[in-house]
């Protein structure tokens, strides 16, 4: 028995050696550690990735926990990632201050580490390839102008009011109003937490306490679904919501007229900037703190549009 | 208890047939690392990715040894992973919200730990829910709790001074320089050993074994059963307590949605390790070879940079392998 078990070992060791391509001595290698694999984001990161390996003649391997909560089988990703001696090391941190000890081995090890999707607590990342929350808030409220015809009254329901992308968010939308559309008033922002059903609530107190009001930004999924539902429930009509993210619901509400339209992130552009930022820092580049990487405005008339369906998820 | 009661699991022990088992087990370790090392020389078997891969044990193999215990009574655990992360946010309530000592906060988590066995415990006993709903409510509701009293955030460590110790420092380390083994790895090597005497020198363990052999007979021989099983599901909570100021420390804060799932891969280790879910048998030391058997497995796909889906088809491929080359054995002897 001894010997079956080792040889159905044995041969389990090379049934899987076959799944490995080959590596030859001189290849750069980047493993990428993600929040997740299994969701559409991810895989369109993946993708993006990917495409970028093809470009630059590189090979990247994509790995990430199956929730977003398991922060200790991150961190053992990232130390197998390590011990593998790749030549540079995309992070996305689902808690960057678990990861600095072996952060600072990267860099005692001279790995350089490109962080992708969300920043890094500090200084060991060359660069973070994510959104850019305020431009792509911007682009909401031109959007939300655009739709109300350039006047009148507006209010933010926010997702926090202490992450970078909560903030981000609000003041990018904010800002444009009042440097570009004097005619409107940004008149409540309020905080819901990303949840559906508080920031419903929070849609229909709005919608009572300035019976005037033209639009809501919903700064993200839960967000801008909650507007959508509370408008929905106050029976309000001719309010104009501009979501964040995509998500069956939202989509669902952009189909049905609910929501006139939402920005949304592009993973696949995460997953290729943050690969050819690595290629750059090997050549010796000098990159900026932030790569932006791009967002996209859609509505009913443009979600089947291939670059758009890419990168939206449910 | 009378003695053929006692005598049958006992024999059943000595009898030689575990020893061959964790000789079996140790065997497969050995074969899947002598097998990625041969893959991948240069990765694999370094100390870095060693101590990775001890580090990686740890939390499963405390888990794992609390499942063992349980598991051996023909009983089930699966509130095992969400009672650490429970344990894991109580300590940051001591240590961080009240400001505590930290010793304090480590017997305090520990305790915790013991008590929510006993909840389990007592559903069991008092309320005769089946071990599997009652450890399935008591996960859905630790869960909850750990939610509830986080406010859905971790708790942050970093101004509890020695708290990363726990699990991040080396007292090895600073012995021997060049073996900057964690404390993890060695509390989880202590847990064990404790773990393993009490098993096999205590009452406590003859119960164990005798809860799973044939329950009725303990019962009829005038044990209290129904304080036993209390116990040991006490015992088993509280070295969840440990698993959680392990990943408490290792993480450096309590991450209060994390922990589902952990009880699944516990169990995994424990019947790779030998242990029978049907109850009566089982060792510590085949739970913690076990735990090796996963981790290297899951180490050594990814070194090899295979696929996540593969390592997933693999690893579940293993785990089948495992217990039916056990099988092979126990039906033959």
């Amino acid at each position: 028995m001894n010997t079956r078990r080792t040889l159905l070992a044995l041969a389990a060791g090379v049934a899987f050696g076959g799944f490995v391509s080959y590596a030859s001595a001189q290849e750069v290698y980047i493993p990428l550690i993600s929040k997740g694999f299994q969701h559409q984001f991810w895989q369109a990161v993946k993708q993006g990735a990917d495409q970028a390996a093809k470009d630059y003649k590189v090979r990247v391997t994509f790995e990430g926990p199956e929730t977003e909560q398991q922060v200790d089988k991150q961190i053992d990703m990232l130390s197998a990632a390590l011990a593998k001696n790749p030549k540079a090391l995309g992070f996305a941190a689902l808690d960057s201050k678990a990861a600095i000890p072996l952060l600072k081995k990267a860099q005692a090890a001279k790995i350089p580490v490109i962080a992708f999707d969300s920043g890094v607590d500090s200084d060991i990342v060359v660069t973070t390839a994510q959104t850019d929350s305020v431009a792509a808030a911007a682009l909401a409220a031109d959007k939300m102008a655009e739709k109300i015809g350039g006047a009148g009254e507006v209010a933010v329901i926010g997702h926090d009011q202490t992450s970078t992308t909560g903030t981000g968010r609000r003041d990018g939308f904010v800002n444009r109003i009042k440097s570009k559309y004097p005619n409107i008033k940004v008149v409540d922002i309020q905080y819901g937490g990303g949840d559906h059903l508080k920031s419903a609530e929070i849609a229909k107190t709005l919608a009572q306490a300035h019976p005037k009001i033209k639009g809501i930004f919903g700064t993200n999924e839960g967000s801008a679904i909650g507007a959508g539902k509370g408008i929905k429930e106050a029976k309000k009509t001719g309010i104009v919501i501009i979501g964040f993210d995509s998500g069956k619901l939202q989509k669902d509400m952009i189909n049905d007229g609910t929501i006139a339209g939402a920005i949304t992130q592009n993973p696949v552009g995460i997953g290729y900037k943050t690969v050819e930022a690595a290629v750059k820092t090997l050549k010796g580049e000098k990159l900026p703190k932030i790569i932006d990487t791009g967002f996209y405005y859609y509505d009913k008339s443009n979600m089947k549009d291939p670059k758009i369906a890419a990168v939206l998820y449910d | 208890m009378s003695q053929t009661e006692s005598a049958n699991p006992l024999m059943r022990r000595l009898s030689g047939g575990q020893a061959k088992q964790k000789l079996l087990a140790f065997a497969s370790l050995i074969a899947l690392m002598v097998v990625f090392t041969v893959l991948k020389p240069d990765a694999f078997m370094t100390q870095d990715n060693i101590i990775g891969i001890l580090q990686s044990t740890t939390v499963i193999g405390v888990l794992a040894i609390a499942s063992t215990f349980i598991i051996i009574t023909s009983g089930i655990d699966l509130s095992v992973g969400v009672l650490m992360t429970f344990c894991a946010v109580m300590a940051g309530v001591f240590l961080v919200n009240l400001g505590l000592p930290l010793p304090v906060g480590v017997v305090g988590a520990i305790v915790v730990g013991a008590l929510c066995g006993v909840v389990s415990g007592l559903a069991i006993t008092r309320l005769k829910v089946p071990p599997f709903i009652a450890t399935l409510g008591m996960m859905m509701l630790l869960k909850g709790a750990s939610l509830i009293i986080t406010g859905t955030r971790p708790i942050y460590f970093s101004d509890v001074t020695g708290f990363d110790q726990i699990s991040l420092g080396s007292v090895i380390g600073h012995v021997f320089p060049s073996m900057p083994i964690p404390n993890g790895v060695l509390i989880l090597f202590m847990v064990a050993v404790l773990s393993a005497i009490v098993l096999n020198k205590t009452a406590l363990g003859r119960y164990t074994f005798a809860l799973g052999s044939n329950e009725e007979a303990v019962r009829l021989s005038g044990v209290n059963v129904n304080r036993w099983k209390v116990i040991i599901y006490a015992f088993g909570g509280g070295i969840c307590g440990i698993a959680g100021l392990l990943i408490a420390s290792r993480l450096n804060s309590a991450q209060p949605a994390l922990g589902q799932g952990y009880e699944l891969d516990a169990i995994a280790a424990v019947v790779i390790g030998g242990t029978s879910l049907s109850g009566g048998t089982g060792t510590i030391l085949g739970t913690i070879i076990g735990a090796f058997i996963m981790s290297v497995l899951i180490n050594g796909l990814r070194i090899m940079s295979v696929a996540q889906e593969w390592q997933m088809v693999l690893t579940g491929l293993i785990i089948i392998l495992a217990v039916y080359t056990d099988n092979l054995r126990r039906g033959k002897s």
